[in-house]
């Protein structure tokens, strides 16, 4: 065994790397050098808690051999437009780990001392790391199974959707059940049973909303709650503990189902935030304190990047997690808004093209379903070789989760110092010849300037009706997350390219070459 | 001191130092930065790792430790690889 003291110095220097892995974040030049000592960091609290002493492990080499071959054929075979799913999917291993890590200390202090005798901050911190980390765990799957689009949709599913959902939807409805039966029939062991069952069948749900929904999301908050202060003071009923892992789980589930497209960004962080607050409660259950130090970095880094994303959509919090995005009564009627829109030919963009000096492409969630960035790097090469300065306006919210439209177009070899935010490159669009957007609709929506009234009234957009050409790539006239029209496509000075956005952008490059 | 408010006070503290060195990181970077975190937040493995080897622990809280150990496992794995494979791309002119 090695001195105490040493194991702490090592949990000391590995909180400190943590630090820098993020300071270095802020530059990408430092980037890959702070996420290495990030990983350096890791493997020194590992280590440190490895060789601490009393110890076997088997389990523990089975666990980390299976962990690493999952995480690193994951983490190798991920497609970039399906980041935001993977990032969704890792909060919930994170929560999930913390959730089992609580309940796993509760059984051992109790058989390790007779109940009432533990104390009271590790009680305390075992019912925040139960709760925290069943909403993390329950919410980061209905984020993944949302942005999978395989969870609240109305379509025909693939094999692999459907062996996931109902798979996921079996094993905690029959886990449930089977964890109350063997603790004998009892008032909790039946409510144990109901919320694995209630959590089961809000995941097949064909729709994100169900009546009752908004009464069930309170009733469950409260009762997680109160169930908490009974385990405080009961910690010996290890089943009343499960009672409240289950009761937040449906806190978890209804908390993001009802979330839209639009708002996922908020929600990526949001559950992020959560993620780290859940290792810091386990870290009071453990009186560790890497895991405090660390948890708190990555709470603090989701509750930003939160605000971040509310303030880009001129939302807040509350409105976002409760209250529904949507048209309204005074939404104007979208054939009366699109009498003149015009319709365009890839030849013709061509043509403003090679007469522009500055282009400026507004990429979208669209970008990335049409895996279009490729393209776009093709034709910014192309447009640059003829003397023409292109660059990318990029929206906070673009896309699905913060910086989702970055990491395309960094795929895609375009260089980040190309890629402008949306308050810098705003007052300069009066001096750009033609603005591509492309896959991009309610971030470009000008009735968020002129009508208080919209459902996006007051959110910051980019400015791209003040170019002197717009040119809107989008399959059809379909509305986007927000669900209004958009008056920038019948503006005087916007064309529409109708289609998708590869094929477009791949037909606009052939009509450079040849014109 | 008392332990609970040492541990208090580190976690208050950490918690400004997250909001200061966090709000420089530029929006281009948020992705990696969310994945990076999310890494972090596997720190929880330490809690697992401790409750799945003691010696002397009930079986099912083994058991139950044993799962935590291969969920943040991939937690960590997956979101250190994931995060080195989206910063490698950010290159400059």
């Amino acid at each position: 065994m090695i001195n105490v003291n040493l194991i702490n110095i090592a949990y000391v220097l590995a909180a400190v790397l943590f630090i820098f892995d993020l300071k270095w974040m802020a530059h990408p030049k430092t980037a890959v050098r702070g996420n290495n000592i990030g990983a350096l960091a890791m493997l020194i609290a590992i280590a440190a808690t490895l060789l601490s002493g009393g110890l076997e492990f088997h389990y523990i080499i089975l666990g980390i051999i299976i962990g690493s071959i999952i995480g690193a054929i994951a983490a190798m075979r991920v497609a970039m437009t399906a980041m935001p799913e993977m990032v969704g999917l890792f909060n919930g291993f994170g929560g999930g780990a913390s959730v089992l890590v609580a309940g796993a200390a509760l059984v051992a202090a109790m058989s390790s001392l007779a109940a009432g005798e533990s104390d009271m901050q590790m009680k305390i911190a075992t019912v925040a790391s139960g709760i925290i980390g069943s909403v993390t765990f329950f919410g980061s799957y209905v984020a993944f199974g949302k942005l999978a689009e395989f969870l609240a949709v109305k379509w025909k599913l693939r094999l692999w959707q459907k062996i996931i959902k109902y798979g996921f939807s079996l094993v905690t409805a029959a886990g449930a059940i089977w964890y109350g039966y063997s603790q004998g029939i009892s008032i909790l062991s039946v409510v144990m049973m109901f919320s694995g069952v209630i959590i089961a069948l809000m995941l097949l749900n064909k729709k994100d909303r169900f009546p009752g929904m908004n009464a069930l999301k309170i009733v469950s908050a409260i009762a997680s709650v109160v169930i908490g202060v009974m385990v405080v003071m009961n910690p010996g009923n290890t089943l009343l503990f499960w009672v409240m892992v289950g009761i937040a789980g449906i806190l978890g589930v209804i908390l993001t189902l009802s979330i839209g497209g639009a708002d996922m960004p908020v929600v990526i962080a949001l559950l992020n935030s959560y993620s780290g607050l859940a290792a810091t409660a386990t870290g009071f259950v453990i009186n560790n304190n890497v895991l405090i130090i660390a948890g708190s970095l990555v709470g603090a880094s989701g509750i930003i990047l939160t605000q971040i994303m509310c303030k880009a959509m001129n939302r807040s919090l509350a409105n976002v997690l409760f209250a529904t995005l949507g048209p309204t009564a005074d939404t104007p009627d979208a054939d009366e808004v699109y009498k003149t829109v015009k319709s365009t030919s890839p030849e013709e963009v061509a043509m403003l093209l090679e007469d522009a000096q500055k282009v400026v492409v507004v990429p979208g969630y669209g970008m990335a379903v049409s895996q279009a960035q490729h393209a776009v790097r093709d034709l910014a090469n192309l447009l640059e070789s003829k003397g023409i300065e292109v660059e990318f306006a990029i929206h906070p919210v673009a896309g699905r989760m913060p910086g989702h439209m970055n990491v395309l177009l960094a795929e895609a070899d375009i260089p980040y110092d190309k890629l402008r935010e949306m308050d810098d490159i705003n007052p300069s669009f009066p001096q750009v010849d033609v603005a591509i957007v492309l896959g991009a609709n309610d971030v470009v929506n000008p009735v968020a300037r002129t009508d208080p009234k919209s459902p996006i009234a007051g959110m910051p957009i980019i400015d791209v009706d003040k170019a002197r050409t717009v040119v809107v790539i989008k399959r059809s006239l379909s509305p986007g997350f927000a669900g209004i029209p958009n008056p920038l496509f019948a503006m005087d000075n916007a064309l529409m390219l109708f289609g998708d956005g590869k094929k477009e952008i791949q037909a606009l490059i052939a009509a450079v070459k040849e014109g | 001191m008392d332990i609970f408010v040492t541990a208090l006070t580190i976690f208050i503290l950490a918690i400004f130092v997250g909001f200061e060195i966090i709000t420089k990181v530029p929006p281009t970077l948020h992705t990696p930065l969310m994945s990076g975190s999310n890494a972090i937040s596997g720190i929880t493995i330490i809690g697992a790792l401790v409750l799945a080897g003691q010696i002397g622990n009930p079986h099912l809280a083994k058991i139950l430790a044993f799962v935590a150990v291969v969920f943040a496992t991939i937690n960590v794995v997956g979101g250190f690889l994931v995060t080195d494979r989206m910063l490698k791309m950010f290159k400059k002119k």
